[in-house]
């Protein structure tokens, strides 16, 4: 592999990690903050996917699809924890993952009855479709630099969220204890209610985002739960940072591996996961 | 009149009525009831469309022929096996043994099928697979009782490789995902294109279902064949479509494919999809009588476009007839039955197609070239193409 191929290579690894980084982000915040295994977080990435196509038809602009789109999912968000996760903060892990696990088979008959099981395209919007040449016969689309821009502002954002306002301050303090922070006059449940709804638009979010670059099919969830997992276990559960430095690695292995190792590419990730866990249990950074 | 007596004798009653309803059922069933017709496809997930459309045509078939099979009434049942490979089995019995059908129709996924399979050999039920390519079904595995109406996975690229080298492409990258259809799409492949003097440069794989193509590409740029083929279908084919073209490879290495690469995603590919070249035993362009008759019936009856699934699901049914009205409805004349079917051609809208020693399609395979959200039939890549049912033990 020469050096430029080596660079192409490494940018597609970091476009791949930022997108999952996106996703995996709302995951770990629901985990960590709420104590919730969400099984159906892929399903939000899906839903986003979706929006953005049925949006996109409607509206003829993606980015007004991704606005509205982004307003409906945080009011979905709310109403879900309002109306079936509030009730389950206290409950068994188990409980919690037969709870989002169906949930997952609701949200597929849902999405066959609304939109049917086509797979769809979403149009790249005419302002960024161009390609830069990268070699004489590989171009790279324009659309993927922004894709992963716009994952680089969220992470941003997130992190001047939780780091630097008082509604981080807040959430960081229900996290830590949440029986003090109650007595201290903070209103958990708002607090969680807001998270959650923050962690479900993430996840809808990378769906819009990448739809475009990924098609829109049915199951398209189920696969990328998986690595979601995969994501916040190695960075630790409830740690966000953590999230974006295992990403990148996710995203590093994942393409180094298919091309160096392909025979064990499909192992190569869980492989580094098993590894991570051997000499950190609890993840690269703990909560 | 004794209350004992009126007991024993009431009882007495009832018994020799449920022993004689116990003694009398398989010869009452053979000639006036229904026939249980079973259809284990996916009517969720991923291949929800295919397992419509099969349904679809098969019934079109069925009703264009009075709704009877030998005369006979038919009651369907319906399992969706979800794409599932781990349920194959217990999902099939339950058509099997619950619900006791004829004839099982099924299935897409070559994974499930191996279950469906394993309870065909072992109940001896009939088996007429709409789709599923896995090859053992019709080689080392194969069974009387079980008939395929679509392909092998090996058979559109078995037509694939004279088809590139024609056009001087004769240095190859292959690609595909790691998993059974994969690795038996490239067998006709490695077979059909070394056989006509070309290269395969490198073969490249990828996890299934993964749909992380960029590095691949990349990797492609890198090597620069003369083309690449490939095998994927479905969601991750109009994914590989859109990749291939936004990486700008489709200006300088010409994209081959089996046919299923451009099946029921061209209007999520758009013109990413322009210029492909595929080999499938049919495509909806065909510019045949019999062609136009079928989309035209279909249209009306369904309101929807039919596809290859379609066309699959409607031979099924065509065959089944035959077999069926060659015994006069009696399906448990199985020899006779078997015959019938091993020795029918099949008026398809694919064109005619036989049945091979081993229970596949020999058929034509088309060149497709997508123009305009169309694979647009250009010719017919090789004729009379069959599987070679290597191990098969029947016939």
């Amino acid at each position: 592999m020469d050096f430029a191929n080596f660079l192409i290579q490494l940018l597609n690894s970091l476009q791949y990690g930022l997108l999952l980084f996106m996703l995996a982000a709302g995951l770990t915040l629901i985990f960590g903050i709420m104590g919730v295994v969400n099984l159906a977080h892929g399903s939000f990435y899906m839903l986003g996917a979706y929006l953005a196509w049925a949006l996109t038809a409607q509206f003829n602009s993606l980015t007004l699809a991704i606005v509205v789109g982004c307003v409906l999912a945080l009011a979905f968000g709310w109403l879900l924890e309002w109306l079936l996760f509030r009730h389950f903060y206290q409950r068994d892990h188990l409980d919690q993952v037969l709870l989002t696990f169906g949930l997952i088979y609701i949200f597929e008959e849902l999405r066959s009855i609304l939109w049917g099981d086509d797979v769809h395209s979403v149009a790249v919007p005419e302002a960024v479709s161009q390609s830069i040449q990268l070699t004489e016969n590989l171009s790279y689309p324009v659309y993927r630099l922004v894709v992963s821009g716009v994952c680089i502002a969220l992470a941003l954002g997130l992190y001047g969220l939780i780091s630097k306002t008082r509604l981080g301050m807040k959430i960081r303090a229900g996290a830590f204890n949440r029986e003090m922070a109650e007595s201290l006059g903070i209103n958990i449940r708002l607090i969680h209610g807001v998270v959650f709804a923050l962690g479900v638009t993430l996840a809808a979010i990378a769906g819009m985002v990448a739809a475009p670059i990924s098609s829109v099919y049915p199951g398209m969830g189920g696969s990328v739960l998986i690595m979601c997992f995969v994501v916040v276990v190695i960075g630790g559960i409830g740690s966000v940072r953590g999230a974006l430095v295992a990403a990148l690695l996710v995203g590093l292995v994942d393409t180094f591996g298919k091309v160096l190792v392909p025979q064990i590419a499909g192992m190569a990730v869980y492989m580094l996961m098993a590894g991570v866990l051997l000499y950190k249990p609890e993840g690269l950074f703990k909560q | 009149m004794t209350t004992r007596r009126l007991v024993l004798t009431r009882s007495a009653a009832v018994i020799g009525a449920a022993s004689s309803g116990l003694l009398l059922p398989s010869i009452v069933r053979a000639q006036s009831s229904k026939v249980r017709v079973g259809f284990m496809l996916p009517y969720t997930g991923t291949f929800a469309q295919l397992g419509v459309a099969i349904e679809n045509g098969f019934r079109m078939a069925i009703n264009e022929q009075g709704g009877k099979l030998g005369g006979r009434e038919i009651e369907y049942f319906k399992v969706d096996d979800e794409s599932n490979p781990a349920k194959g089995i217990e999902n099939a019995n339950r058509l099997v043994q619950r619900d006791k059908v004829d004839v099982l129709i099924g299935t897409v996924h070559s994974g499930v099928q191996m279950g469906i399979h394993r309870v065909a050999r072992e109940s001896g039920v009939l088996n007429l697979i709409p789709n599923a390519g896995v090859h053992v079904a019709t080689r080392a595995q194969c069974a009387p009782n079980v008939f395929r109406t679509s392909f092998s996975n090996s058979q559109p690229t078995l037509a694939l490789g004279k088809a590139m080298v024609d056009r001087g492409h004769k240095k190859a990258v292959w690609i595909t995902w790691n998993y059974a259809a994969g690795d038996e799409a490239f067998e006709g492949f490695e077979q059909s294109y070394t056989a006509a003097g070309g290269t395969i440069v490198k073969k490249l794989g990828l996890p299934f279902p993964n749909v992380e193509f960029q590095a691949l590409l990349t990797e492609i740029a890198s090597i620069k064949p003369d083309a690449v083929a490939c095998f994927f279908a479905g969601g991750g084919a109009a994914k590989f479509l859109k990749d291939y073209a936004a990486a700008g490879l489709n200006k300088s290495i010409q994209l081959y494919g089996s046919g299923f690469l451009t099946e029921g995603v061209l209007e999520a590919a758009g013109d990413a999809a322009n210029g492909v070249l595929t080999t499938m035993h049919y495509s909806d362009s065909l510019d045949t009588p019999r062609n136009k008759q079928f989309r035209l019936d279909y249209a009306k009856t369904f309101k929807l476009q039919p596809d290859v699934y379609a066309v699959q699901g409607y031979d099924t049914g065509l065959l089944l007839i035959k077999g069926a009205n060659a015994v006069k409805g009696d399906l448990d004349n199985k020899k006779a039955l078997y015959a019938a079917m091993e020795g029918a051609t099949i008026d398809s809208p694919r064109g005619k197609w036989t049945m091979s020693k081993a229970h596949n399609p020999i058929q034509d395979m088309y060149l497709r070239k997508v123009e305009n959200r169309e694979n647009k039939v250009i010719g017919i890549a090789q004729k009379a193409v069959a599987d070679s049912g290597a191990g098969c033990r029947m016939g």
